[in-house]
């Protein structure tokens, strides 16, 4: 019972704290809109591959090389670009406000 | 229709493994194979392979005392291990020698697979590894059924969970089975219980760590032997992308048409559809979503993502250079083709990726490379097997049957037994599936986890007006859905029972059932007035403070 009632003091403080609603939201605006650049990338991917033949298949520079190449592999590369970008900010920023939040919650 | 598949049929409605005998044209299953020679240098080193992970195995089996142990390896995982372990669940044998040889066959369409399987992580990271990680402890159910009823949610998990589990095993063993024909020259059957025994042994005893570990070490073989194949392809053209192209376009059937996308994909309704199906597909898979609880905290959950999506990533391109190295290093040699300017190759296309491994390293090299092709395959149906056992033992066993007053003995000593049966059942499935398409597999497998247990989760983390109710209605129905418009598709419906026409008229259905899911799941769960609903909605706030701040998270898989 006692552990029941401090834990809901902790979460009143946690609601309460700006910095609360802050990282939600900040973490929350962040990761949507990261997913929704994915899939953007994605999907216009798979479009122009399915309505983008003759542009995929055009010679990048003269050679055999098709445009298609670049884009495919940078399709890979902004995937792990992008989880990079979410990583960085999360263990730091993130981490950071978490850990003040949780801090004067105690 | 043939009584055969009949049968077939009916005796998989009678596993309750909801009969889907179906073939879809995936591109990435390994087909039937020919039996080839005895080849000792790959027999050599895959039990050198063996040897090393019995020995981690008998390791981690003495350092296992706890059920955070066998489940998630006491959360001692770092971030980076788990990356490398991540990476060695999900780069199949099927998609290193299937995508190779995708590519060797039409070039550039290889891509549309890879950089499908590659985009999920992204998603995961953004949305579900560190939630996951702040609110579950053994399994994803543990997390769908936070705040929800725990019997109808879990047994909904762990229906959807053991349905991928098994189908997924059918596919690994299949796929066993043939390569150790081809690779190895030994019996089909040989290589199905080989691969049954020693994945018990691996998960019965070392759990957790020891799966890790076979997956961790598995990685870097698999990974190393590509790039080393890479390696030897790009020296020989210089490191020169365009004269390797050059040389691919010359000397293939299709010439220039490699360098485009080709018949792959034409209808946008199926690429769609296909794309969500890889994307989210693998955000629902349960042996995947297991592996973020062996490590300690979000911080390092979120690591084990960029890790694994570098080195996934990493693979895939690895696999298009091999792709492109066969065309023009063993398409070129009569030594490996069946006749002269066609594509054939011994023992099937399959073999690209083998065969390359011959050309640039020699038997040696090809026998490394066999061997694992091999540890790949146990390392999957490792991780397979003990996420389904913990579905039985943790979800089933422990939270429903016994509601709460099992002993944490009792609980890991039926998770033993779980797997144990797993294996049992995996072994008999994969000698009855011997001479059946199993390219459908893929189709099942991700369609369910894209729509039913991805739905579930992601409602059950976001939404606060979820109820018990709207997420069991609405699981099933992306269960229910996913399953039932597999087997009305073509790869079912046509290739195995033999229909003239599929009443389903999309391969992949996730286009409609994912929606539907969350639809239904939202719907359903608004329109809940019970009291158990409102008691429920009224414990999102709480979820969502641990969900977001890991508080109450530290001591979850307590050591």
């Amino acid at each position: 019972m006692k552990q029941a009632q401090h834990c809901q003091v902790t979460h009143d403080k946690i609601t309460a704290n700006p910095k609360f609603q802050e990282l939600v939201k900040k973490r929350t605006a962040f990761s949507w809109t990261l997913s929704v650049v994915m899939l953007a990338i994605y999907f216009g991917f798979i479009l122009l591959i399915a309505y983008g033949k003759s542009f995929l298949g055009q010679s990048l520079s003269g050679g055999v090389t098709t445009v298609g190449f670049p884009i495919g592999v940078g399709v890979i590369l902004s995937a792990i670009a992008l989880t990079g970008i979410y990583v960085r900010r999360a263990n730091t920023e993130f981490d950071e406000l978490n850990r003040q939040i949780l801090e004067e919650a105690r | 229709m043939n009584y055969k598949k009949l049968a077939l049929a009916a005796l998989l409605a009678v596993c309750g493994t909801l009969a889907a005998t179906a073939a879809f044209a995936a591109g990435a299953d390994l087909g039937n194979a020919q039996k080839q020679e005895t080849n000792w240098h790959a027999i050599v080193m895959f039990v050198i392979f063996v040897g090393i992970t019995l020995g981690i195995t008998y390791w981690a089996a003495k350092k296992n005392k706890t059920a955070a142990d066998f489940y998630a390896a006491g959360g001692g995982i770092t971030g980076f291990q788990n990356g490398l372990a991540i990476a060695g669940d999900y780069m199949s044998a099927a998609s290193f020698l299937g995508i190779s040889a995708l590519v060797y066959g039409s070039g550039f369409d290889g891509l549309i697979f890879s950089v499908g399987w590659l985009v999920g992580w992204p998603i995961i990271l953004f949305l579900i590894a560190e939630r996951l990680r702040n609110l579950g402890k053994y399994t994803f159910a543990d997390v769908a059924s936070y705040r929800l009823a725990q019997g109808p949610v879990r047994i909904f998990s762990a229906t959807g969970a053991l349905i991928v589990v098994i189908f997924y095993l059918i596919g690994q063993m299949v796929g066993a089975g043939q390569l150790i024909k081809l690779l190895f020259g030994l019996d089909y059957l040989m290589a199905v219980i080989v691969v049954g025994a020693l994945m018990m042994v691996y998960v019965t005893f070392g759990g957790m760590t020891a799966t890790t570990w076979v997956q961790i070490i598995k990685a870097c073989m698999l990974l190393g032997g590509a790039t080393f194949i890479a390696l030897g392809v790009l020296s020989n053209f210089g490191f020169s992308f365009e004269a390797l192209f050059t040389k691919a376009v010359e000397v293939h059937p299709k010439k220039g048409a490699i360098m485009a996308p080709g018949s792959l994909v034409t209808n946008p309704v199926d690429a769609i559809s296909l794309g969500l199906t890889l994307m989210f597909g693998t955000a629902g898979l349960p042996h995947i979503l297991m592996r973020f609880f062996t490590v300690p905290n979000a911080k390092e959950a979120r690591k084990s993502v960029f890790y694994a999506t570098g080195f996934i990533g990493y693979f895939y391109i690895l696999t298009f250079i091999i792709g492109f190295g066969a065309i023009t290093m063993v398409l070129t040699n009569p030594e490996y083709i069946i006749t002269a300017g066609k594509l054939d190759l011994k023992g099937g296309n399959n073999m690209a990726a083998v065969w390359l491994a011959h050309a640039i390293g020699g038997n040696l090299f090809l026998g490394f490379i066999s061997a694992v092709a091999f540890a790949t395959i146990l390392a999957v149906v490792s991780g397979l097997t003990l996420a389904g056992a913990s579905a039985i033992s943790h979800d089933l066993y422990a939270s429903v049957f016994a509601r709460g007053r099992s002993t944490e003995g009792t609980e890991v000593m039926v998770s033993k037994f779980a797997s144990l049966g797993l294996g049992v059942i995996a072994v008999i499935l994969g000698v009855i599936f011997e001479k059946q398409n199993v390219a459908f597999i893929v189709a099942l497998t991700f369609s369910i986890a894209a729509s039913a247990t991805f739905p579930v989760l992601v409602m059950s983390m976001f939404s606060k007006s979820l109820t018990t109710r709207g997420a069991v209605i609405g699981g099933y129905i992306g269960l229910v859905g996913s399953v039932g418009c597999v087997i009305l598709s073509k790869v079912v419906w046509v290739s195995s029972f033999g229909f003239k026409d599929p009443i389903f008229p999309f391969v992949y259905p996730t286009l409609f059932t994912m929606p539907a899911a969350f639809l239904a799941c939202y719907v359903f769960s608004i329109m809940d007035n019970s009291e158990r609903g409102q008691k429920e909605r009224a414990a999102y706030p709480a979820q969502a403070i641990r969900s977001e701040t890991g508080l109450g998270a530290e001591g979850a898989a307590a050591h």
